[in-house]
């Protein structure tokens, strides 16, 4: 039904929008041209809307492209940003570059999957987006063709796209809100925009358009869960904004923990922004998540109560039937109970943590799979892998051992099958 | 001559004028006022330990050759063997070697300050002539043979006619129980066997097959497994502590508690581990501010009461106008961090204490657990074992100090107690915080026409010593307290070791500024001061060459009249490709670097290349080039081995490491807050070539390049950005704020 | 009473479900291989591999190693007849202090059992999870490439190159 529907817009968006007209080619400006304090205030943009985090690969170039992004379409990659005039966007004028974030057309004029979230950025300035081309374009300029796009037929037509747009895309800036505080304008014009939280934190409906109705309801990316940030959110601990500032800036806060998976490199990026940015991010997400109700305080203070974790079973001879208990006890506690050692590698208490309280078992698989690499600014963040220590089963029966000892939350079923799902999407260890 | 040269020349003869007696040199002896008046000194630890059979035993069992050396990692075991068996005929396989041990070997103080070479290798190497020597003569009068018809070979001493002698035979006690003469007579470089090869180390097999290698694999029947609770600060007290619960865990045999003191032994080692968590949350402690504000540290170290030392002063700094540079440098406090915790086996029996332990210096650390138990010196005996890697003054003395209370407290029983890994890092003594300044002045012919130099510092040196340098002495009811130390002197040097360049500069002036107050607890590692100083001298004299519009190699050589020194920085410059034209590119840089460890010791320069990321200030490493002239080679893999470890360890110093502390508490903890080099931030390559010297001076080589290289990446990092960093570690972090979006 | 098979054979030890496999390997069975680095699974000292996998056996607990293989250092070779990995690092004299050697050997071992022809690449991003502070690593990498190259030949005992293109 929804490709349907699609194809019948898209027809209406061929005829009248399925390409906009192209833009002229231009020489890749001189970067002695560009004004150094622009190119500073472009640089943290670029740290806020976490430009290289897509568009450089795994040990490639920066800004060079060339990640795959899994979508259900098929995969997408992102494309060169270098200011190379033959591979990259050299050859973009400022124009084009501000048509590209304001309403999501190539230079060329065909539109821009909207994997590259120009829904959230076109509500950026126009001022900011003239202080990011002049970031991106004295950038190195590298040569490296995107790979093509490995999308099924139809959604390789990016014809198809204008219908899309159609429905699901409204181009222009944010104006402040007057009944918001400066913050609050501030976090909500860097959230709705550059930042594009929701990109991952709101679920998507079929055609890959963020569901309005659950905005910051929650999301996917990378085969981990995006957690909700409204009143939604399973953290059994609610946030405070200053706990969101730490975690945003520093990629830790206790007690709710680090900044791990996908958020590393967002934390890593913040951690060089402007702490005035950073708690206007803070200040407006802990709006989007609501205030901590009485009912939410009390579940908490239930919950952050330590729970003693049964003692290991005496006997745990037979293969494989390793006592969730034991293997908390013999790879767990070490650092995620008090201890009287003092080294630095701390984990939270587990009933704050709500990768063991959200619904969606994946997050905490790949972290035990693993392990945590930290942000920069929070090191003794650090968590070692267990993939290669624990079996599949070995790995079930422990998340079904924590889940049931530090949340009140139904029980995880099919763990095996997440966990071999996992192991499947990250990297070994 | 200028005053910097005859204060080098007389701390080289000084140092080993003996060994200039021996070896016939073409030029003779620079007058000294010793030399003159004195008779002839011994050469190396011969010098205090002048019997021949203290070196050398041979009995019906075969060879023994003892030196008060340790073995640390650098393989001075082996090249011992080799200068042994060269010396004795025979081959390394028939000596059975001995190791620093209060109750067999000669007291040749601490291993350390890349001495080895220089006092056991060469001890040992004119004993094992001599005893040579005297066995000829004694089968000589045996076999009715004159002495030059006699050959040594692989035990046997034989003559024309096929009669022999074994040694053993020969080898009585009225042969060997005689002191060693001030010369011998020496193999000679054509005629090696064993000097000059690279003989696989001897320690290596056992290693990769699991044998007992270590301290930490000492196995003595009814041992007991230890742990200690430490303090968690400096200075802290046990206000209280609950032991009775922890009495009752499964296999504790007992708390012992002395002061601030606090251990728990038990019969398996993870019981220990438990017993020690458990002790440790059952304790309440008080603590005190007692660290500087560490935003504050370098502040701290420029404004810190200290004594001042000239130790060099040359014409007249104040006059020569020209072009004036000056510059400021900063180093942070540094970890040994062994990878393996420091560990020691105490067994207390009769009065009498026995201690398996990695410590650098069996003899001083025997006086020093004597002195805080009230012992006499003769009832203790250390024996040295090999722990992880020592890199200088690390925890080892501690936990012998440790290991021994806790024997004490259980006579009868070994006591193998460990260290835990955050109790290494918090408690080790760290290579201390420095601050240098550097002031010259170029001439119109952009040559050095004066030359400033300060260096800030702790001491480098805290040795026991006493009870007093022992950490856990200061934790005792009865307390011992740190003595206030004093520093190395020159030519050696601590704070100041490299300070003085080599280089010919018509007017200098070097100043030492020694701080005696300790906040955080120093000693040495490895290169001591010249780590830094190298550090910053060879990076200031790169800002100079930019100044003058010199090529830094050649700017260098514009001012090293050394030969040897030339022939190492050419070899360097040339091997790595230094005069062939680069095409630039973004982020690219190279660097050049030379020192002569301790003005003293080998000559060592490096040459690097990198990459520096713009957008993180990450720094790609891509090639290390090194030169090194360590004097005649005994064995040449081991020198290579110890440049190329020294290269990459230092950096790891250059690149990742510093102390982290708050005004209470050690910060870094582990190695998730003390992160180090891994495989992934290597170079592409590393190479080193040696200049073989044979017939010249052993100079040591293990200390060589850890200053040259942070120079060397330094220097590349300026020529890749054109910003010049000035302040250790260069992280990320550091580089990227110096060169900006 | 758990039952552990180290190296082929079975061991039955006292020690806690709970325990540590580093402490049962080298206290109760007597292997020296396994070291104590860190015991918190940041150093590598303590490799050895599970069911052919490099694991840190200071954060593994002997419960989760029943019915499974545990091979030790001592699993590869004895000094009288070393193994290929072991036999490299002898060549390569890859070793200082060589307190890391045995998680380093471990470790590679793992890769080679299941990547018997790394990139360069490959090899420095997995050995990256060990240490090495006396700063060994280019002859360790030279060893890791020299048995990898063994397996394609039979020459793992040449001596290692003088000029050292490491």
């Amino acid at each position: 039904m929804g490709v349907l529907t699609l194809v019948l817009l898209g027809a209406v968006g061929f005829i009248f929008f399925s390409r906009q007209p192209a833009l002229p080619a231009v020489q890749p400006p001189s970067t002695a041209g560009f004004d150094r304090a622009l190119i500073a205030k472009g640089a943290e943009l670029a740290l806020i809307g976490n430009c290289n985090v897509c568009h450089t690969k795994q040990d490639g170039a920066p800004y060079a492209g060339g990640r795959p992004l899994k979508t259900p379409f098929g995969t997408i990659y992102a494309t060169n940003i270098t200011p190379d005039a033959d591979t990259g966007i050299g050859s973009w004028s400022e124009t084009a570059f501000l048509r590209a974030m304001h309403e999501g057309v190539r230079r060329d004029g065909a539109h821009l999957y909207p994997a590259f979230p120009y829904d959230h950025f076109t509500k950026a300035s126009v001022d900011d987006l003239r202080a990011l081309y002049a970031f991106l374009m004295t950038r190195e300029p590298v040569r490296a063709e995107t790979p093509n796009n490995a999308l099924a037929f139809p959604w390789s037509q990016r014809a198809l796209i204008a219908g899309w747009k159609l429905l699901y895309f409204k181009a222009g800036e944010l104006k402040p809100d007057p009944t918001l505080s400066a913050e609050l304008n501030r976090g909500a014009y860097l959230v709705e925009g550059l930042a594009h939280c929701g990109a991952c934190h709101t679920p998507r409906n079929r055609l890959g358009a963020e569901t309005n109705a659950r905005y910051l309801g929650g999301g996917e990316i990378d085969g981990w869960h995006a957690p909700a940030l409204n009143a939604a959110s399973p953290a059994p601990v609610p946030w405070t904004s200053e706990q969101l500032f730490g975690y945003l800036r520093n990629g830790f806060v206790p007690p709710h923990g680090v900044a791990a998976g996908p958020m590393q490199p967002v934390a890593n990026n913040l951690g060089a922004v402007s702490e005035q940015d950073v708690k206007a991010i803070a200040a407006y997400i802990g709006a989007m998540l609501g205030p901590a109700t009485a009912s939410r305080r009390q579940a908490a203070g239930a919950s952050t109560a330590h729970a003693t974790p049964r003692p290991a079973s005496p006997d745990a001879g037979a293969p494989d039937s390793a006592d969730g208990a034991v293997i908390y006890a013999g790879a767990c506690a070490l650092c995620h109970e008090p201890t009287g050692q003092a080294f630095s590698a701390h984990g939270i208490p587990l009933t704050s943590s709500k990768v063991v309280a959200m619904a969606d078992a994946r997050n905490l698989t790949h972290v035990i799979l693993e392990g945590i690499d930290p942000p920069k600014a929070s090191p003794a963040a650090l968590m070692p892998g267990f993939g290669a220590a624990l079996t599949d089963r070995q790995i079930a029966v422990l998340m079904g051992y924590l889940r049931s000892t530090f949340s009140d939350q139904p029980a995880w079923s099919g763990l095996e099958d997440t966990v071999r799902g996992a192991r499947q999407s990250a990297r070994e260890p | 001559m200028s005053r910097l040269a005859m204060l080098s020349r007389r701390s080289l003869l000084g140092a080993g004028s003996a060994l200039v007696v021996s070896f016939t040199l073409a030029r003779p002896p620079f007058p000294s006022a010793t030399a003159q008046t004195a008779p002839p000194r011994l050469p190396g630890s011969l010098r205090t330990t002048p019997m021949l059979d203290a070196w050398i035993r041979i009995d019906a069992n075969g060879i023994s050759v003892f030196t008060g050396k340790a073995e640390l990692g650098q393989g001075i075991k082996t090249a011992l063997l080799q200068v042994a068996a060269e010396e004795l005929s025979v081959e390394p396989k028939d000596i059975t070697f001995i190791t620093a041990d209060t109750a067999r070997t000669p007291n040749e103080g601490y291993t350390s300050g890349s001495q080895s070479m220089q006092d056991s290798a060469t001890a040992i190497r004119h004993a094992a002539a001599q005893v040579r020597e005297l066995l000829i003569a004694a089968a000589a009068t045996r076999l009715s043979i004159p002495a030059e018809q006699l050959t040594a070979k692989d035990g046997v001493i034989s003559g024309p006619d096929g009669r022999s002698a074994d040694y053993r035979e020969l080898a009585t006690a009225e042969v060997l129980h005689l002191e060693a003469r001030p010369q011998s007579k020496l193999k000679q470089p054509g005629s090696y066997r064993w000097i000059g090869k690279p003989m696989a180390r001897v320690d290596i097999p056992a290693k990769v097959t699991g044998g007992t290698a270590y301290v930490q694999d000492l196995r003595l029947p009814g041992m007991v497994h230890a742990r200690v609770v430490r303090p968690p600060s400096y200075g802290a007290r046990l206000r209280s502590v609950e032991i009775s619960a922890v009495e009752r865990m499964p296999g504790v045999l007992k708390v012992v508690r002395d002061g601030h003191f606090l251990a728990v032994a038990a019969q398996r080692e993870f019981q220990a581990v438990q017993a020690m968590d458990a002790l440790a949350l059952a304790s309440q402690w008080d603590e005190d501010k007692v660290f500087p504000n560490p935003n504050g540290l370098y502040d701290w170290v420029r404004n810190a009461a200290s004594k001042e030392y000239v130790i060099a002063s040359v014409g007249n700094v104040a006059e020569p106008d020209g072009r004036s540079l000056e510059a400021v440098y900063h180093r942070p406090y540094q970890l040994h961090g062994s990878i393996g915790p420091s560990c020691a086996v105490a067994q207390a029996e009769a009065g009498a204490l026995t201690v398996w332990t990695h410590t650098q210096g069996v003899y001083p650390l025997r006086a020093a657990l004597a002195e805080m138990l009230g012992l006499a010196q003769d009832k203790i005996r250390c024996i040295h074992m090999e722990g992880s890697g020592c890199y200088g003054h690390n925890g080892a003395d501690d936990v012998a100090a440790d290991a021994a209370l806790v024997a004490m407290a259980l006579p009868g029983r070994p006591v193998r107690l460990q260290w835990m890994r955050d109790q290494e890092h918090a408690w080790e003594p760290f290579g201390a915080a420095m601050v240098t300044r550097a002031r010259a002045t170029l001439d119109n012919r952009g040559s050095v026409a004066s030359w400033q130099y300060e260096v800030w510092s702790n001491a480098h040196s805290t040795r026991p010593g006493g009870a007093g340098n022992l950490m856990p002495a200061w934790h005792l009811q009865r307390p011992f307290t740190q003595p206030v130390p004093e520093p190395i002197p020159q030519p050696t040097g601590g704070g100041d070791r490299n300070a003085i360049p080599l280089y010919q500069f018509a007017n200098m002036r070097i100043v030492h500024r020694f701080i005696p107050e300790m906040p955080l607890r120093v000693s040495a590692l490895r290169g001591l001061g010249a780590y830094m100083n190298v550090f910053s001298l060879e990076s200031f004299m790169d800002e100079l060459a930019l100044a003058a519009g010199a090529d830094p190699v050649e700017f260098r050589l514009r001012h090293l009249a050394d030969a040897r020194a030339r022939a190492v920085v050419e070899l360097a410059a040339e091997k790595f490709g230094w005069r062939d034209a680069q095409k630039p590119r973004r982020g690219y840089g190279r660097g050049f670097a030379f020192a002569k460890y301790k003005n003293l010791a080998a000559y060592t320069a490096v040459a690097a290349e990198l990459e520096v990321e713009h957008e993180s200030g990450q720094i790609r490493l891509l090639r290390f080039v090194a030169a090194d002239d360590s004097g005649e080679i005994v064995n040449p893999d081991g020198v290579r081995n110890q440049i190329e470890g020294g290269i990459v360890q230092s950096t790891s110093w250059t690149l990742r490491e510093a102390v982290a502390f708050d005004e209470t508490r050690i910060r870094s903890r582990d190695w998730s807050t003390y992160p180090i080099l891994r495989f992934a931030d290597l170079p592409d390559h590393v190479e080193v070539h040696l200049i073989d010297r044979p017939g010249q001076p052993f100079l040591g080589t293990g200390e060589s390049a850890q200053g040259p290289t942070a120079a060397a990446i330094a220097n590349a990092v300026a020529n890749a950005t054109g910003v010049r960093i000035r302040e250790l570690p260069l992280t990320p972090a550091r580089v990227k704020a110096a060169i900006g979006a | 009473m758990l039952t552990l098979n180290v190296n082929g054979r079975p061991h039955p030890v006292e020690a806690e479900a709970a325990t540590p496999l580093l402490y049962v390997l080298r206290d109760e069975i007597g292997l020296n291989g396994a070291k104590f680095g860190c015991g918190l699974g940041q150093c590598g000292a303590c490799t050895v591999l599970l069911d052919d996998r490099p694991v840190l056996s200071c954060i593994t607990p002997i419960a989760v190693t029943q019915g499974r293989q545990i091979t030790t250092l001592e699993g590869l070779g004895s000094i009288d007849n070393p193994g290929p990995v072991q036999r490299a690092f002898i060549a390569e004299q890859a070793a200082q202090c060589g307190f890391c050697i045995a998680g380093m050997i471990m470790r590679a071992e793992g890769l080679l059992r299941r990547n018997s022809q790394p990139s360069e690449k490959e090899i420095r991003t997995h050995m990256s999870a060990n240490l090495c502070r006396c700063g060994t690593h280019m002859r360790i990498l030279a060893a890791v490439r020299r048995a990898a190259q063994a397996e394609r030949s039979a020459r793992v005992d040449a001596p290692p190159s003088q000029d050292a293109r490491r």
